[in-house]
């Protein structure tokens, strides 16, 4: 390909002298017509599939039926799949919350300058970037109820030893803390970008007034800064409802089916019953609630994109 | 001025808290892969034992096949990003020339889809294409991982790169193929690199694509390591050494490119899967 350069070079020259004025509106298209090719492949192909195999009654290895709208009631009388979708809600809220609070304060003191920030700052971004699945099998390690370091760490500050996701009713806050510990570095990266962004001369001026750095953080940054924390907000949501690998990896949605999210137990009757009608139901009620949950958001983004120049 | 020096302070020891969950699970981690079962069957736990076992390491190596599935993992990473950056990189520049803001919206939509929607088709599918026991499935179901990423960081960049440069050579007669050639690509090269290695780190990480679509001879690193546990009784030392193992080419990776890892999440803020 280089070997036109020259040539090309020729053509610029005589194209300056102005002996070839012709000018056409460049085509962008044809650079996008290998990526739609490969996305309808993709990624088109298999939601058609599912919205036609959810109406359908298939279970691997027997015969296939239309089936209407059964899947659909099936999945609306399933008690273990409105438990899913409580799991699945709780591990969510809990996932947001949780990396948008120590993301924000991490961020705000990455973006101030210390010794050493850079390689600190290398060191907090690892956990997002390391494998899920080599990472939940040293939490469930240390999740150990008899042979786990943090049961020992918990009895040095004297808090009885827990059984964390090994019962029910810990599962899934374990969970949440090891999602935590994983993706509080997205949020830490989005905000600070954020602060990058904000101007200085404000500040200044607010401490000449004599602003406290609450009242600075409350009244200049955080309003500064909403936009971003909207869209940390949202890809956290995004992300928590789809989360697999950690829950899968550490519990399979036990014990029991006391962590099993939506995510698991599709999973489940895909894969393990291999029941692909009604798994393919629960794929496209599952993207629903993905689309309706980040569409609220998205709303509530504007809403307060709208009070904000409202109050301007 | 001293003021300002406690200030430093503090806030290096701030960070010091917020990074230490960090340091102490990686230094956990090093530690599990480094003791014999008698240490890390310890109570109290013991961080630095008095034998390295590094023998854990040679173990993972000779009796799980790990070789072939860390060429696996290769292999699939490799391909997936090299589809991905041939297709998603004039796929960017389209999109960011066009303005095409409508196809940002669809690359949202991807993200949102769950992986498992894809795979209950295309399973099927490459079953009955009969390509099952190949690399091939799982190389082309990482396209979904992967074009996304290249596409979106590649818009960002592309938006920011100037037009006039673009704009002389198409006065000067160019055709776009060339203008894209010559004149718009060399430029974006950082581009480039920050959506090569976003794209290597979330496909190497992938775990769901694998454990449905991998055999017994196509297993990827994070599938292998998975299958590890299925096994009776296995010892904590070898399962860390094998978790760092395929978790250390992705953190050297990160460890070596912070500052473009940061630059490209940061505008984008993409993630996988």
């Amino acid at each position: 390909m280089s070997a036109t350069t020259p040539e090309q070079a020729g053509v610029t020259i005589e194209a300056t002298d102005g002996s070839q004025t012709i000018r056409l509106a460049p085509n962008y298209w044809p650079f996008v017509v290998p990526a739609l090719v490969v996305v309808g492949a993709v990624i088109v192909f298999p939601w058609a599939f599912t919205l036609w195999m959810s109406v359908n009654s298939w279970t691997l290895g027997q015969s296939r039926n239309f089936a209407g709208a059964e899947n659909y009631l099936r999945l609306a009388s399933d008690p273990r799949f409105w438990e899913s979708l409580w799991h699945t809600l709780t591990y969510t809220f809990l996932s947001v919350v949780a990396p948008m609070f120590f993301g924000t304060v991490a961020a705000l003191i990455f973006d101030a300058k210390f010794p050493l920030r850079g390689l600190l700052r290398g060191v907090f971004v690892m956990p997002m970037m390391a494998t899920p699945v080599a990472v939940a099998l040293v939490w469930t390690m240390m999740f150990h109820p008899q042979l786990g370091v943090l049961n020992y760490l918990l009895s040095l500050v004297g808090i009885p030893a827990q059984e964390w996701i090994f019962n029910a009713n810990t599962v899934i806050p374990s969970l949440v803390a090891v999602e935590t510990w994983q993706w509080t570095p997205l949020v830490m990266l989005i905000v600070l970008g954020g602060l990058a962004s904000v101007p200085r001369e404000p500040f200044e001026s607010a401490e000449i007034d004599g602003a406290n750095a609450w009242q600075q953080f409350r009244y200049l940054t955080l309003p500064m800064i909403a936009p971003f924390l909207m869209i940390a907000m949202i890809i956290r949501t995004i992300d928590a409802l789809k989360s697999f690998d950690i829950i899968y990896a550490m519990t399979q949605g036990g014990p029991g089916t006391a962590s099993e999210t939506i995510n698991i137990y599709l999973y489940n009757t895909a894969f393990s019953y291999y029941d692909i009608g009604y798994g393919s139901a629960m794929a496209v009620v599952f993207f629903i609630v993905i689309v309706a949950l980040s569409f609220i958001l998205l709303m509530l983004r504007q809403r307060s994109q709208w009070i904000d120049q409202e109050g301007k | 001025m001293s003021s300002r020096l406690l200030n430093q302070i503090g806030l290096f020891f701030a960070a010091l808290v917020i990074v230490s969950p960090a340091i102490l699970f990686f230094l956990w981690m090093i530690s599990l892969s480094l003791k014999f079962e008698i240490d890390n069957g310890a109570y109290p736990p013991i961080l630095i034992p008095e034998h390295l076992a590094w023998s854990n390491y040679a173990k993972v190596f000779e009796e799980n096949n790990f070789l072939l599935y860390f060429w696996n993992s290769v292999l699939v990473t490799g391909t997936a990003t090299l589809l991905a950056l041939l297709i998603g990189v004039p796929a960017g520049y389209g999109i960011a020339r066009l303005k095409a803001e409508r196809s940002a919206v669809v690359i949202m939509i991807a993200r949102m889809t769950p992986g498992l929607s894809y795979l209950i088709p295309l399973f099927l599918l490459f079953q009955w294409i009969g390509i099952l026991g190949t690399l091939w499935p799982q190389i082309i179901i990482h396209l979904v991982v992967t074009v996304p990423i290249v596409v979106w960081v590649m818009i960002g960049y592309f938006e920011t790169t100037p037009m006039e440069l673009e704009e002389a050579a198409n006065i000067d007669g160019a055709s776009s193929w060339q203008v894209f050639r010559l004149v718009a690509l060399p430029i974006a090269k950082p581009g480039i690199v920050v959506a090569f290695i976003l794209s290597i780190i979330f496909s190497w990480n992938n775990f769901v694509f694998g454990i449905v679509l991998a055999s017994r001879e196509t297993r990827t690193l994070p599938v292998a390591v998975y299958n590890m546990l299925s096994y009776e009784q296995v010892s904590w030392g070898p399962l860390a050494a094998a978790a760092l193992v395929v978790t250390l080419p992705v953190l050297v990776l990160t460890m070596f490119a912070q500052r473009q890892i940061v630059a490209g999440l940061t505008a984008g803020a993409v993630k996988g899967g």
